[in-house]
């Protein structure tokens, strides 16, 4: 236990220690774009592919449950609010860590175990601020973005079930879904979501790979550690930031 | 030895978790030398260049490089000193996602403003001086073992340090590659005017080119001098080390329960569960 608390603590002044020394990464922005490719372009396909057919399957069952109420034109609403306050947000996080994330703490950690961090410390040049800090801030920029082409793919993917397949009217679909989706309360919401989830998963990814222990067995562990607490980390702040932003609605 | 060395360490003492690695270690690096420092693996070789290179921290002792003290320079200090200093690591330790020109040039590119022009003429000069400015474009994956181990040597020259370390340089390459680096080392250090710490065990390479060694057993350094000192030795630990002997102060057996004990009394546990 005594542990974990240790291990917290050192995670947190490793998150304190990036952020401080983000200067390159920023006044460099390319040493982060080049990042934001590996993490954010390279994700595109999943994150794309996934969101279509989550928007389908919307479109199947939000039709099935809506149409024993006689409001089966609701479904552009249940599509688009489900995937732009939760599903896109979280779905994509959770893609994003098992894509980007496992990649990001391999990478780092299989830097430590050649040496290569070292070999950085001693060329005069700080690892965290050359390795560590773009990859942080490419996962931060890029999380909001997919999970912005998640839900649109999925809103798609709903449309194309619902109203092409299914017969569903499209100007009802539409026109309903904009007069119900509010911006602040609904994608600014959702923005911040991902946002917040981008910042955990890079937090973790970085941080599993500079910690991990410069073995074939130490990094392998290190990559299952930040797949499976980014998930669990992403659903638990998922639950607080919902609790905070839609109360008494 | 000049009465100016370029790196002095005194006393030093380093212990890891309540392990003592090393213990009154007291070493001159003269400028414009090739000092090597020998011993078994993990007898703290290498944690004697990370001590120097200020990436550990001695319990007590101090080591001096230019007459600043290593462990007392705050970060900024301690990058300065850092770019004055190369190191190669024992695998080269190359950026694997970099090709070997942006290798060479990654230093130049860190620290300095040179235009991409002049580091492009400076990245070939430093390849042409380890004899591959042909394998300029190649990726370190591509490379064979002794090419790795040139290249980072390329690499850890690129600024014109004045000191160079080389953490085990000969373990693991083939004669021919052997002597190339053994002459490099040699070479750049004349040539470059600068001042080497080589970390070996291999004694028939290395005696041929350094100028003066250290012998480290278990922490403590056990001999010192120069090569001939060295290979005419009557300290029985340096005698079985250099000439290579299975038997002597060092053991082949590592230390156990009495074999007959072990065999006849001790019940065989199975290792794990799957056993």
């Amino acid at each position: 236990m005594t542990d974990r608390i240790w291990r917290l603590g050192f995670a947190s002044r490793f998150m304190l220690m990036t952020l401080l020394y983000s200067g390159t990464a920023l006044k460099r922005f390319q040493l982060t774009m080049r990042e934001i490719y590996f993490t954010g372009v390279l994700s595109l396909i999943i994150i794309l592919v996934s969101g279509l057919f989550v928007g389908m399957v919307l479109g199947l069952q939000g039709y099935d449950t809506l149409q024993r109420y006689g409001s089966s034109e609701a479904l552009g609403i249940l599509v688009a609010l489900s995937l732009v306050r939760e599903l896109g947000p979280v779905v994509a996080a959770l893609l994003f860590a098992s894509r980007a994330g496992s990649a990001i703490t391999a990478e780092i950690g299989l830097m430590k175990a050649t040496e290569q961090l070292s070999a950085m410390e001693m060329m005069a040049v700080n690892p965290i601020a050359r390795v560590v800090a773009p990859r942080f801030w490419a996962g931060v920029i890029s999380m909001p973005l997919l999970a912005a082409l998640f839900s649109a793919m999925g809103v798609l993917g709903g449309y194309v079930v619902g109203v092409q397949l299914i017969g569903v009217d499209e100007g009802s679909f539409w026109s309903q879904m904009q007069a119900a989706v509010d911006f602040r309360q609904d994608i600014l919401n959702g923005v911040i979501k991902s946002f917040v989830f981008g910042v955990i998963v890079s937090w973790i990814a970085v941080f599993e790979g500079y910690d991990a222990d410069p073995t074939a067995e130490g990094v392998s562990r290190a990559t299952t550690r930040t797949v499976v607490t980014s998930s669990l980390a992403i659903l638990a702040a998922d639950f607080v930031l919902t609790a905070f932003m839609f109360r008494g609605i | 030895m000049s009465p100016d060395p370029l790196v002095e360490i005194r006393d030093l003492n380093f212990a890891y978790d309540n392990r003592a690695i090393l213990t009154g270690i007291n070493m001159t690096i003269p400028r414009g030398k090739v000092v090597a420092i020998m011993g078994l693996s993990g007898c703290g070789k290498t944690t004697t260049l990370r001590l120097i290179g200020g990436q550990l921290r001695p319990t007590s002792g101090a080591v001096r490089v230019a007459g600043q003290v290593v462990h007392e320079l705050d970060e900024t200090g301690l990058y300065q000193l850092r770019r004055r200093m190369g190191m190669l690591f024992q695998f080269g330790a190359l950026f694997t996602d970099m090709s070997v020109y942006d290798n060479v040039a990654f230093q130049m590119r860190e620290h300095t403003d040179l235009p991409e022009e002049l580091i492009h003429d400076l990245v070939l000069m430093k390849l042409h001086a380890v004899g591959l400015r042909g394998a300029h474009h190649l990726m370190p994956a591509e490379l064979s073992g002794g090419m790795a181990r040139r290249v980072a040597l390329a690499r850890a020259i690129s600024l014109d340090p004045m000191l160079m370390m080389y953490d085990e340089p000969f373990a693991g390459l083939d004669p021919i590659s052997l002597s190339i680096v053994g002459e490099l080392i040699r070479k750049l250090n004349d040539a470059l005017g600068i001042s080497s710490i080589v970390v070996t065990h291999d004694v028939q390479e290395s005696l041929k080119i350094v100028d003066y060694v250290y012998f480290v057993s278990a922490g403590k350094i056990v001999a010192e001098g120069t090569a001939e000192d060295i290979k005419h030795s009557r300290e029985p630990f340096v005698h079985q080390f250099v000439w290579g002997e299975v038997d002597g102060p060092v053991n082949f057996h590592y230390p156990a329960q009495p074999y007959r004990q072990e065999l006849h009394e001790q019940p065989a546990r199975p290792s794990g569960w799957w056993s």
